[in-house]
């Protein structure tokens, strides 16, 4: 069955392309992309999709979800997980292993690669354990995963606090060349700790989280990486020092790469005032400088990739005091909005938010996806990014609600999503 | 247009036979004391208390009762709650009490007041005196010694103005909805 | 008068007049605690419920006298009795106890922000007894009317208030409402209990207590917290004490009509001396015997918010 997407302006940042054309899909690989009207003898038996002058993509990429399957299905399935993306624009994600079981090993890795097989409407990359049991003491089993299917690994939820243990991935990671993705953070800096410190945390009476626990381990893993080798990919950036050190790194050529998480650069501390729940998360909402710094980042590109670090809760992680509430917020569905917005305040071009969301993650992970290329699986995003609407209960697929955009009159809406050149999502109108 | 149901002096007057009245009825000063309901019975309370000073050589005690707290629409009328001191720096036990207010209406206030004496101790009487009583009772309360009855509709407002807060003696009544 | 809002969870949220307002009506209820018969029958049918989550007497009692002398029906629940210990989850304690219609619910609780979160979702007013280390608006106003009765206005009045900032609930509360009145406002302790940034709320900052007492109108001490010794705070409770401790050596140092205060419990000879304490200076009593008017007061204007006087 063939597929033309008729009309659209293709944003595809891999082949350089940013023009009205027409894209051939066909047994699920994109066949070819043509200037409007140049697949004209394609057209019969071909299905039509009129793109109508929107944005035509490769599919979004995010490196940084919880699927929290196995074991907190009540939070999220890697079914309603893929549901959730596909509504965001995603066509391929990658899990992170806090899981239950911990996916340390090639048995978990393998189980949610089937999951995602048999429900999963997107594209399930699997991130593996740096160590097992995400305890930070002992290496995890990761050529075994690697071979198994692991694109990365990460403690993500658990910094590798011990120096000596971090040294000691990095070195081992040489053997299958992948990133090690950190969520830094030192703990001590940090302990009972559940918004960033400053100003408002001194208001309210909440125990604060300085970047400067951010800041020592990101320079700590970089000192480490120049001796041992080994890929560093810091996980949702959020302090101005942090930045700062990545863009250090990056210039004396070191392989250090990073991504930030839309609420990073939308949202400041502020947002904790109202002691709203959906304001809680690791790292913390950061003061209004390190936004700044973080837009900045994207800016010069020190941030590499937008990634949602999506993380499902239900009410009884949410709906209780602010202090025990759990961290995190969903991310998969309000990402490109938030993203756009960049656009508007001319942060970065639509064509680097695309970038950001498609091409290059998936140049750093060495992914096949991202791109519209002639060949690859035609896995693509139609979106309207001028679209207005007012983001609430009713549009979230995932399996938890816990967002602060609710409410939030968002600008960008997804139209289509594609994977293999079949839709899994369809906006309604 | 307000109409003037009491001039100065008129008011006067019956503040006068109101403090003679009080003496007589309770065979001169022992043991009395005066009581103003806050806001005008305390004028009242004071301009009787000065007159009885005149007559018999005696300053009567007296206090002050804020009757906002014994109210029975509490939450339920729509003006701002205004809680005034009490002060009624000696006991009440065994004392005849003379409380005085403005205006006789429904006797709710006079209600919420014995209520509010009851509490500072067993008062061997309590009498009452107003300006004015405008009828509409809803209570068995009756007046012991009264400036003027006046019959009213239900709707008129009937205020008793005093030198003191509103800079002329004076009893008005205003027709219709207030 | 009346409060704006439906609640009491904080001095941020108050203007300068409702605090006046409050402040006026707490020195009408005052009386009341003097008579013999300490009781008026202005919240009768009225239910009162105190949600203590965190040990407390001072407060608690308070609030419950407060309760009484207004004639409410006041239920007390405390953690270690309460279904919290049994699984429960604070929000659906509260739905459950709202079911039971109570008019007003005061909580106690060692998370900044619980009685916010509960006030969202109830329809019953909240007052907020003092939320972690965020605020304890009856405590600064019992602060403020003990201060306001022994100098003649508010208005730019000095204080000093000394101690670990960090963690007290009461430094917060007062400093947002003296902000709001108008008054200067030092904070003093040892730079590990200034939080960050404390200076953006107004405030300025000082680690020298005899320095700090010199041309101030109050001194407002905070209780140290014993167990405060295992952190990393400070080094010992006597090194606390040489520096922080006021002693009547100190106050020589401070103006004579200086007003001391101090939210309780004291621990007598660690932040303050004993003769101090008990000196012409002190006002801890007073404070204590406020509170009760000043728990009246919000009670009675949270519930008879519209009520008129006249006639």
């Amino acid at each position: 069955m063939k597929l033309i997407i008729k009309n659209g302006r293709v944003i595809d940042p891999a082949n350089g392309l940013d023009g009205l054309h027409d894209v051939l899909i066909d047994k699920g690989k994109i066949a070819a992309v043509a200037k409007p009207g140049g697949l004209s003898g394609e057209e019969s038996g071909a299905k039509i999709l009129e793109a109508d002058g929107k944005v035509v993509a490769p599919g979004f990429v995010d490196m940084h979800v919880h699927f929290r399957e196995p074991g907190y299905e009540y939070k999220e399935t890697i079914q309603s997980g893929c549901e959730s993306a596909a509504a965001g624009g995603f066509t391929t994600v990658a899990v992170m292993p806090n899981t239950d079981p911990i996916n340390d090993n090639r048995s978990v890795t393998e189980l949610i690669q089937n999951v995602a097989q048999a429900k999963g409407a997107v594209n399930v990359l699997v991130i593996g354990a740096i160590t097992t049991g995400l305890k930070g003491t002992k290496l995890a089993e990761m050529t075994d995963m690697r071979e198994a299917g692991a694109i990365a690994f990460s403690d993500d939820g658990k910094p590798v606090m011990d120096s000596e243990m971090m040294r000691r991935a990095f070195e081992y990671s040489r053997l299958f060349d992948v990133p090690l993705i950190q969520h830094s953070e030192i703990l001590e800096l940090t302990s009972g700790g559940c918004m960033n410190e400053g100003a408002v945390s001194t208001e309210l009476g909440l125990k604060g989280m300085p970047t400067e626990a951010e800041d020592i381990m990101v320079y700590r893993d970089i000192a480490l990486l120049e001796r041992t080798g080994g890929r560093l990919h810091v996980a949702h950036i959020s302090s101005a020092g942090a930045v700062d050190l990545v863009r250090m790194a990056k210039a004396k050529g070191l392989p250090v790469t990073c991504e930030a998480a839309p609420h990073h650069f939308t949202l400041t501390d502020e947002a904790v005032r109202g002691f709203d729940t959906n304001a809680k998360m690791s790292p913390p909402l950061r003061a209004l400088k390190d936004v700044h710094a973080i837009k900045e980042g994207l800016k010069d590109s020190t941030i590499d990739i937008i990634a949602t670090d999506h993380a499902p809760h239900d009410v009884v992680g949410k709906e209780v005091e602010f202090d025990k509430a759990c961290f995190g917020i969903i991310g998969l569905e309000t990402a490109l909005p938030l993203t756009l917005r960049l656009v508007d305040d001319k942060t970065i071009t639509l064509r680097q938010a695309v970038e950001k969301l498609t091409s290059r993650p998936a140049e750093i992970f060495n992914l096949d996806c991202g791109s519209l290329s002639v060949g690859a699986n035609a896995d693509a995003v139609i979106f309207d990014p001028e679209a207005e609407y007012v983001f609430d209960m009713s549009h979230i697929k995932s399996k938890s609600k816990n967002s602060p955009f609710l409410g939030w009159k968002m600008k960008g809406k997804i139209l289509h999503t594609l994977v293999r050149g079949k839709t899994v999502f369809k906006a309604e109108i | 247009m307000p109409s003037t149901l009491l001039n100065s002096q008129e008011m006067n007057r019956a503040i006068s036979r109101i403090a003679h009245e009080i003496l007589e009825k309770n065979h001169g000063t022992e043991n009395l004391v005066l009581v103003g309901i806050r806001t005008r019975g305390v004028y009242l309370a004071e301009r009787l208390r000065d007159k009885i000073a005149a007559i018999e050589s005696t300053t009567l005690e007296m206090g002050l009762l804020d009757i906002t707290l014994y109210r029975d629409d509490v939450g339920q009328a729509a003006q701002k709650p205004i809680l005034k001191k009490t002060e009624i720096p000696f006991s009440l036990s065994d004392k005849k009490i003379v409380l005085c207010d403005d205006v006789l209406f429904t006797g709710r206030t006079i209600r919420a007041a014995i209520d509010g004496i009851m509490d500072f101790g067993r008062p061997a009487c309590v009498q009452l005196a107003v300006i004015i009583d405008r009828g509409h009772r809803e209570l068995p309360i009756r007046p012991d010694f009264v400036g003027k009855n006046i019959p009213t509709s239900r709707d008129m407002m009937v205020k008793v103005k005093f030198k003191e807060v509103d800079g002329e003696d004076k009893v008005v009544v205003h027709e219709g909805a207030s | 008068m009346s409060l704006k809002g439906k609640d009491i969870l904080g001095m941020r949220d108050l203007t300068e007049e409702e605090i006046v307002d409050i402040l006026d009506s707490a020195d009408s209820f005052k009386e009341i605690s003097e008579r013999e018969i300490k009781k008026v029958p202005a919240l009768r049918g009225r239910t009162i419920i105190n949600l203590f989550l965190e040990p407390s007497t001072r407060t608690r009692t308070s609030f419950e006298i407060a309760g009484k002398r207004l004639s409410a029906d006041v239920i007390n629940i405390s953690g270690s009795g309460s279904s919290l210990a049994k699984g429960e989850t604070l929000m659906d304690t509260a739905r459950n106890l709202e079911a039971m219609r109570p008019d007003i619910l005061v909580l106690r609780h060692s998370g900044p922000g619980a009685p916010h979160m509960i006030a969202k979702l109830l329809k019953s007013s909240v007052i907020n007894a003092g939320d972690g280390a965020h605020e304890h608006p009856s405590q600064a106003l019992l602060d403020l009317l003990t201060i306001r009765q022994n100098k003649k206005e508010l208005k730019g009045l000095k204080v000093a208030i000394v101690g670990d900032i960090s963690h007290s609930r009461v430094a917060r509360s007062n400093i947002l409402a003296m902000n709001t009145l108008g008054m200067k406002v030092t904070v003093v302790g040892p730079p590990t209990m200034i939080p960050v940034e404390i200076e953006k709320l107004g405030v300025s900052v000082e680690y020298n207590l005899e320095r700090a007492i010199r041309d101030v109108d109050v001194i407002l001490m905070l209780r140290i917290q014993l167990e405060r010794q295992e952190s990393l705070l400070f080094s010992s409770l006597r090194e606390y004490s040489n520096l922080y401790g006021l002693t009547s050596e100190k106050l020589k140092k401070a103006p004579s009509d200086v007003l001391i205060i101090h939210p309780g419990p004291v621990n007598r000879g660690v932040e303050i001396s004993p003769d101090v304490m008990d000196g012409p200076h002190s006002l801890i009593l007073d404070q204590v015997t406020n509170g009760v008017a000043v728990r009246m007061a919000l009670m009675y204007l949270l519930l008879g918010a519209n009520l008129e006087t006249n006639n």
